[in-house]
């Protein structure tokens, strides 16, 4: 079987305009999303308390609210989880209040409302702690584009470590516009996700580049422009294939994973569907606009040693 | 062509057995269990044979009764006899054990031998709570002035210099002197006395001043000991509470991990662990007049404290001992009247104390300072703050009857209730700095059971699904593929048990993603043989090359994934680390199982033959 017939000879480098303001736009209305809507971040994140409780039978949140504001948490929010006899209620960090008490006190409010109600997941976190995460988070991944950027260029060249790093930050920023446009939650674990979309995509991205060295080193003719459509040409029935593997688990996990794990594989389906399109597109356009040749790639030193290469 | 070295075979089979091995342990559930341990020392046989006699009269099965001097473990069949022979056991043992509910590992004997053990369950898979708890290392660092306030005092005294005032101020100690003979005496002798105190002159006005600083290293030392002695203290609370496994574990420099498996009560938990108290030994100030101080002349060098009944008490502003000085405490009866009492123990240092003021003090009343510290978050200009409110309040005055060190007795007390109450929060130590909890996550236990039957669901459905595609898409050398990648699993799941990693629903979500792009090193080779075929090449050079030529790719593909996911490790924090280890653990053994492993199966199918054409 086969996705794609014989060997295919699609354009790709000649649309890499319209793919490059494609990218742009993107990129534009992820930036506009984020400055305007900003992240829905979770508690992780802000600080704050999270009650995730369950009832028999389908809950109401009007008289929830109710039960909370007489409670003295009038600004508490209250949804539904999932499904509708799950409920989350989230409470921001008040002034003069016992913060570690304050999910017991709402827990008893809520059972002396309706003693059926069963206890799933309560969770506060300090604004501290939030603070220091997306300092981690944020430095995690700087350092992670550092050493991709160091290894990148001592393996191959240093136009196509610029070239995986741009797919990279432009697979993030429009992961993290799809999540401000959605406003859905962002939390630790989408957090994970995103870092493991930078894995991900890198992957797709390297075996792309692998193969436009290969090709540099063996074609004698061709413009840079045709070795590289050739070159993604020949990766494109892996990359679809890998893609859909991926995403074939990740659905898996987005259908039966549950609903904390939700946003989690949200992240990484968009983030394989922008990580594949940006390794076809924009990691090799980005290295050609930065005037790739061929003699930037012939094997300098020992890197020869590779065309007879034994192992396994 | 195509075959392999027998080496290369047996290395293959001997890893696969190997992680087979380790990950067997996994498949076989946990017996519900109880577990006992001793609060203090340990445990003897007889305790153990109270609690098989109580059983057997109760009747309730017991299914094995494992036993060492730290703890004793008792396996039973279902939950429901769990729980009867839980309160059986709490009843015959008392108060001194901690009696706490559990589930056992059933690994067998020979798999324990080797050291194979299951995964541990994370709070989210299993219930329970999780506490962040953060050390206030300023009011470490006071306290640790005022103790040297005090100690500069009794040496001064001793010496027979005279000084005008000892003041410990934000970070640094004033001691005032009256002549700048006075002052060099006196320096000379703390200089002698105290090498780690750094010294400067100040001139204030008319008075001879000593500024006295701590030094930099004696800081760090004063942190890591206040760190250290709330981990002790944190976990002789948590010991009280009766949990099984609980993690007690440092993070940083300045927090604390609290993890107690299994525990829903979290208001019973945070009143013992977050009872953010210190105790004080402090002396009563018979000289001045309660009722003047109150009406505001607080004399020098003593202060107003109120006790449980809100009267007002004068106590002297000099601490005896602190209650990071007790070693023990224990309630019972007086053995003359009968009256609840409670027996204390000092350390040697708190036992000289006592002593030096037993001796100047006899009949004069004693009282003991509770100290609790509680945080409220209120917001500033939009932004939350913490601020920190301190309760001090007298549990108990109590007359010195006799000179007395190292043990001694408290009496007077209500009720047997308020003596066990006491002995309780004097045993379990006192806080060397309050702390106070920066994070809690609860997680139920129908949500910890939901989460392991959706993730275990998710992970095989989504394996299967990958498993289907990959024989249909590449036939023969899908099915090689396919039985690299349940060896790929298992590989895994050995390592994780090895390592003794925490299983956590990220840490699934990780898995789940290794299995996704596990299959990606084949689907490289088995591209890049079918991009051979149609190249002309016979099937055994086709092989041969695909293999080679996609070795590279995937080295570096992997290789730069493996960079992101140590700098993600080394800098990330809680799930992102789980994240971390799962992905580069799994790169590691899917490079392994798709490049080695499918090769040797296929070397083994097709090596060495002369073939017509290749099933891909």
């Amino acid at each position: 079987m086969r996705i794609l017939g014989k060997a295919t000879e699609i354009d790709f480098m000649g649309k890499r305009k319209i793919a490059m303001a494609f990218s742009t736009l993107l990129i534009v209305i992820a930036f506009a999303s984020l400055i305007v809507r900003g992240l829905n971040f979770g508690i992780d994140f802000t600080g704050g308390t999270i009650i995730e409780v369950a009832y028999p039978d389908t809950a109401d949140l009007a008289e929830l609210r109710q039960v909370l504001a007489d409670a003295g948490h009038p600004d508490a929010q209250v949804q539904h989880f999932g499904t509708s006899r799950d409920v989350l209620i989230r409470i921001a960090p008040q002034e003069g209040r016992n913060r570690a008490e304050l999910s017991d006190e709402v827990l008893s409010a809520l059972q002396a409302a309706d003693p059926a109600v069963e206890k799933r997941r309560v969770e506060f976190v300090g604004p501290q702690v939030g603070e220091e995460l997306t300092e981690q988070g944020g430095l995690a991944m700087l350092y992670a584009l550092i050493g991709i950027l160091i290894y990148v260029t001592l393996r191959f060249e240093y136009r196509f470590s610029l070239g995986a790093v741009a797919a990279l930050v432009h697979d993030v920023i429009i992961t993290l516009g799809v999540f401000s446009l959605a406003q859905v939650e962002f939390d630790l674990t989408v957090l994970a996700a995103l870092l493991a979309v930078i894995g991900y995509s890198l992957n797709d991205t390297i075996v792309v580049f692998d193969r436009i060295r290969e090709n540099f080193r063996r074609m004698r003719k061709g413009t840079p422009v045709s070795i590289m459509n050739a070159s993604i040409n020949q990766t494109l029935s892996r990359t679809l294939m890998t893609s859909l593997t991926t995403l074939l688990v990740l659905l898996a996990l987005f259908f039966l994973g549950g609903e904390i794990i939700h946003a989690f594989a949200l992240a990484l389906i968009v983030g394989v569907f922008i990580g594949t399109y940006s390794s076809i597109f924009v990691a090799g356009s980005t290295a050609l606009a930065l005037g790739i040749s061929k003699a930037d790639l012939m094997p300098v030193q020992k890197e020869g040693a590779e065309e007879v290469d034994d192992r396994p | 062509m195509n075959q392999y070295p027998a080496w290369k075979y047996i290395l293959i089979v001997v890893v696969m057995i190997f992680g087979f091995l380790y990950a067997l342990p996994n498949l076989y559930e946990a017996d519900p269990a109880v577990q006992v341990s001793a609060m203090r020392g340990e445990l003897s046989d007889t305790v153990k044979g109270q609690i098989e006699a109580r059983l057997s009269e109760k009747k309730i099965p017991v299914k094995s009764i494992e036993f060492d001097k730290r703890r004793l473990l008792v396996r039973f069949g279902n939950t429901e006899e769990q729980l009867a022979a839980a309160d059986q056991i709490k009843d015959v043992l008392g108060p001194d054990y901690a009696v706490a509910l559990n589930l056992a590992p059933s690994t067998p004997a020979w798999l324990q031998a080797i050291n194979a053990q299951p995964m541990y369950l994370g709070l989210d898979l299993r219930g329970g709570v999780h506490f962040l708890m953060e050390v206030d290392m300023d009011a470490a660092l006071q306290k640790a002035l005022e103790r040297y306030s005090s100690d500069l005092r009794t040496l001064l005294r001793k010496d027979k210099i005279r000084y005008l005032s000892i003041r410990p101020q934000a970070e640094v100690l004033q001691v005032k002197f009256r002549s700048a003979e006075d002052r060099e005496k006196g320096r000379e002798l703390i200089h002698g006395e105290f090498s780690d105190l750094e010294l400067k002159d100040v001139n204030d006005g008319k008075a001879f001043a000593l500024e006295i600083r701590v030094s930099e290293s004696e800081v760090r030392e004063i942190r890591k000991l206040a760190l250290q002695q709330n981990i002790t203290t944190l976990r002789n609370r948590v010991n009280e509470l009766g949990v099984a496994e609980p993690v007690i574990q440092q993070q940083g420099d300045r927090r604390v991990v609290v993890q107690l498996p299994g525990v829903q009560d979290t208001v019973a938990a945070k009143r013992i662990i977050g009872a953010t108290a210190t105790l004080e030994y402090r002396a009563v100030d018979t000289e001045h007049d309660v009722e003047d101080a109150i009406n505001g002349k607080v004399p020098a060098g003593s202060k107003l404290y109120k006790d449980r009944d809100g009267r007002y008490h004068l106590l002297k502003n000099r601490i005896i001992v602190t209650g990071d000085q007790i070693i023990n405490a224990r309630s019972g009866f007086d053995s003359q009247g009968g009256q609840p009492q409670v027996t204390v123990t000092l350390d040697g240092k708190g036992a000289r104390k006592m002593l030096e003021f037993t001796k100047a003090n006899v009949g004069k009343p004693m009282a003991v300072v509770f100290i609790e510290n509680k945080s409220t978050t209120r917001m500033v200009d939009g932004n939350p703050e913490v601020v920190n409110r301190k309760v001090e309040e007298i549990i108990s005055i109590a007359t010195i009857r006799d000179v007395f060190s190292k043990r001694f007795q408290t009496t007077g007390l209500d009720s047997p209730q308020e003596a066990h109450e006491l002995a309780l929060l004097l045993r379990s130590g006192a806080l060397a700095a309050p702390i106070r909890i920066i994070e809690e996550r609860t997680i139920g236990p129908s949500l910890g059971a939901d989460n392991i039957k959706q993730g275990f669901t998710s992970v095989v459905i989504g394996f299967v699904l990958v498993l289907v595609f990959m024989a249909v898409y590449y036939k023969v050398f899908g099915l090689v593929a396919d039985l690299a990648l349940a060896m790929n699993l298992v590989l895994i799941i050995a390592i994780l048990s090895m390592l003794q990693a925490t299983l956590t629903m990220p840490g699934i979500a990780g898995i789940v993603l290794t299995v996704g792009m596990a299959v990606d090193a084949n689907v490289l080779i088995f591209e890049r043989i079918r991009e051979e075929l149609r190249n002309g090449n016979t099937p055994q050079a086709s092989i041969h090359a695909g293999y080679a030529k996609a070795f590279s790719t995937i080295a570096d593909a992997n290789v730069t994934t493996l960079i992101a996911a140590i700098v993600l490790f080394s800098f990330g924090s809680g799930p992102v680390k789980g994240f971390a280890v799962t992905l580069s653990i799994g790169i590691l053994t899917s490079m392994f199982t798709a490049i080695m492993g499918t090769r040797a199966v296929i070397n083994l199918a097709y090596g060495g033959r002369r073939l017509q054409r290749l099933p891909i």
